[in-house]
């Protein structure tokens, strides 16, 4: 029981408790606090691996801009408290069982690779990971798509302004 | 590095699932907005353990790339979809999912 391997399994159990207290919270704001916490635990394990640009990227992009987005939607519309099941009772242990066994299902088809990655991983050293060594191939062999990115996103802007303006006008 | 490959692979297998169960036990459609985040993150978590299983080698560098690319299309994604549940708010009044129903036929 290395060092390493005590890190990786607190924060898979943090990553795992998170994601239960998010499904959990009948309130949608702990809900996004707790989808925070899974996204920063999810950040220092890819530190672990490391990732160490990637885990910046988890920090700024999902929980920092893209949870204040989700927090400011929630304000903007209000905190209904949700009763989980609803008119169906059945509904939920059904879910939980068809869950279950499309966990058993991943876990069995992921874990055959997985085997034959062996049990250990290589020394990567320091450079493995680091801002310098992934913009090398981002900005030599993956440039292209890093431009359609750029135009995907500006699409998505300009999207999400007609969206929330079509009902004004249609109003006025 | 002591960490088997097997174990990430799990941990993310274990996180996709509990994404799935998000989306189908919950109504409010924000919060399965969020289940759907999950998803996406633990596929994330997929492709950077697997470039770290590789890791010596510069081509494993891909994998992150491709991180980088699905955490952009995230951020794309989650704009627009959440103007569509303010027009739907603002349409219908409510997020639930089950209110929701004009298209049952």
């Amino acid at each position: 029981m290395t060092l390493d391997l005590l890190l990786f399994l607190g924060l898979a159990l943090i990553a795992v408790l998170a994601a239960a207290g998010m499904l959990a919270s009948r309130d949608a704001v702990y809900s996004a606090l707790f989808l925070v916490l899974n996204f920063l635990t999810v950040a220092m394990l890819y530190l672990l691996l490391n990732a160490a640009f990637i885990a910046m990227v988890q920090v700024t992009v999902y929980a920092g801009a893209i949870m204040v987005l989700f927090l400011f939607v929630i304000m903007l519309l209000g905190t209904g408290r949700e009763v989980i099941g609803g008119p169906q009772r059945w509904q939920p242990a059904l879910a939980v069982l068809l869950v279950a066994a499309l966990a058993g299902e991943i876990l069995f088809i992921l874990l055959g690779p997985a085997a034959q990655m062996g049990t250990e991983m290589l020394a990567a050293g320091p450079q493995f990971g680091s801002p310098a060594s992934v913009g090398r191939v981002l900005f030599s062999e993956y440039l292209v798509p890093f431009e359609v990115i750029s135009i995907l996103l500006l699409v998505a802007m300009v999207g999400a302004i007609v969206i929330t303006r079509v009902q004004r006008r249609s109003q006025s | 590095m002591n960490i088997p490959p097997a174990y990430v692979l799990a941990l993310s297998g274990i996180l996709f699932a509990m994404g799935v169960l998000g989306v189908m036990i919950r109504r409010n459609a924000i919060v399965i907005f969020m289940s759907i985040e999950l998803m996406l993150n633990s596929a994330n978590l997929v492709l950077i353990g697997a470039a770290r299983a590789m890791a010596p080698a510069v081509e494993a560098l891909r994998g992150h790339v491709f991180v980088f690319f699905v955490i952009a299309v995230a951020a794309a994604e989650v704009a627009v979809g959440l103007a569509l549940i303010v027009a739907i708010f603002r349409t219908k009044g409510t997020i639930d999912v089950d209110e929701v129903s004009s298209l049952r036929g």
